[in-house]
C-alpha cells in the first residue's frame, strides 16, 4: 500500500504524514506540488501546514497546483483522498469538498488536545473506527471555521457526510461544531485537527494512562491502508 | 498600460474576525462614531495591451473562481483603471 503525501511549498507536516502512513503499516511516497505525477500512489494524502502563507485564502493558490489536476482526476476516479488542515483547506478551494474554511471566530490562533467523535465510518479513512467513537487528535490552526450556506449544511448532515464533529468546546466557530466531512462518495476527507501528531505513544496528546500517550489518529491511516490490503 | 481593478469582500452575512478586530482597536482609541468595519481585497491587475470585452470576460472568470471563493466572498466590482498618473 503505498500512501503519496504531497509537499506544497510552506507545507509544514508533510514529514509527519509520512511517519503517520509507515507506522500503520503503509509505505509513504513523497510528492512534489509542481510535477503531474502521483507516481501510481494507492491514497494521497495533503499534510497540513501554510502552503504560500495562506496568501490570497489559506489552500487557495495550492489548490491550483499543477499536480491537483492529477488529484482531481484520482479522486473523482475514487482513490482515497485525505486532507489534513491546510489540505482540508485545499480540498475547499479545489470544490473536492463542500463549504469553506474561514477565520476562527475569535480571530485566535489556537493549537489544543482536541476531542472529537467520529459520526461516519463508512469512508476510506474512518472505516476502523466504531460507530459515534470519541478520540483525542492535537488542533492547531488559525482559519478552521468550517461555514458553507444552510442547504449545504443540511445536505452533508442528511446524507452522513460530516465524519467528525467537535466534543466538549467548538473551538473556531465551525458550523453545526463540523471538524471534518467526506464527499458523496465517502473517498474524499478533510479535517481541520492533525491525526498525524497522534500515532505514536510518547509524541501524542495526553491520556488518563500517560502523558503524550494518545495514538487516536493512527486508525485514520490504518483504515485507508488496511481496507485496501483486504481488497486486494 | 490600463489597470484593472477587482474588489473582493467577505460575504455581509459572515463573521469578519479582522474587521471585528479593526472595531475593537477604533472603540479602544474612542472613535465610536464607527459602528463596525468589514476588510476585503482589492487586486491590481496591470494589462500589457488594450482591454477589450474578451480580456473583461476572462478577468471576470478569474476573479470569481482564484481570487475569491464564492462560498465566503463576494465579487463586488471590476474596474477598469486607463492610463494611470504616476
Amino acid at each position: 500500500m503505498r500512501v503519496g503525501v504531497i509537499t506544497f511549498p510552506g507545507s509544514l507536516d508533510d514529514r509527519d504524514a509520512q511517519r503517520a502512513v509507515r507506522i500503520a503499516g503503509g509505505t509513504p511516497v513523497a510528492l512534489w506540488h509542481g510535477d503531474h505525477d502521483l507516481q501510481g500512489v494507492d491514497a494521497i494524502i495533503l499534510p497540513g501546514g501554510f502552503s504560500y502563507g495562506d496568501y490570497l485564502r489559506a489552500g487557495a493558490i495550492a489548490a491550483h497546483s499543477p499536480i491537483m489536476a492529477e488529484v482531481i482526476a484520482a479522486a473523482n476516479a475514487g482513490t482515497p483522498v485525505l486532507g489534513i488542515c491546510n489540505g482540508f483547506q485545499m480540498l475547499a478551494e479545489a470544490h473536492l469538498l463542500d463549504g469553506g474554511l474561514v477565520r476562527n471566530d475569535h480571530g485566535s490562533f489556537i493549537c489544543r488536545d482536541q476531542k472529537l467523535q467520529v459520526e461516519n465510518i463508512d469512508t476510506a479513512w474512518t472505516n476502523g473506527f466504531s460507530e459515534n467513537q470519541e478520540i483525542t487528535i492535537p488542533l492547531k490552526n488559525g482559519e478552521g471555521g468550517f461555514i458553507a450556506d444552510q442547504d449545504t449544511i443540511n445536505r452533508l448532515e442528511g446524507e452522513g457526510q460530516v465524519v467528525f464533529r467537535y466534543v466538549d468546546i467548538n473551538p473556531n466557530g465551525s458550523a453545526n461544531d463540523i471538524a471534518g466531512i467526506s464527499n458523496a462518495r465517502g473517498n474524499v476527507v478533510g479535517l481541520m485537527p492533525h491525526p498525524e501528531h497522534a500515532v505514536e505513544e510518547g509524541f501524542g496528546p495526553d491520556t488518563r494512562a500517560a502523558m503524550r500517550s494518545g495514538t487516536d489518529g493512527l486508525t485514520i491511516f490504518a483504515s485507508v491502508i488496511e481496507r485496501t490490503l483486504a481488497s486486494a | 498600460m490600463p489597470t484593472i481593478v477587482v474588489e473582493v469582500m467577505p460575504k455581509a452575512v459572515l463573521l469578519d474576525p479582522q474587521g471585528k478586530a479593526v472595531a475593537g482597536a477604533l472603540h479602544r482609541l474612542g472613535k465610536e462614531q464607527f459602528s463596525s468595519v468589514r476588510i476585503g481585497k482589492r487586486f491590481e491587475l496591470t494589462v500589457d495591451g488594450p482591454v477589450d470585452d474578451a480580456l473583461l470576460a476572462e478577468v471576470q472568470e478569474l476573479a470569481d473562481d482564484m481570487f475569491s471563493n464564492a462560498v465566503i466572498e463576494d465579487v463586488v466590482s471590476i474596474t477598469v483603471l486607463d492610463e494611470v498618473a504616476v
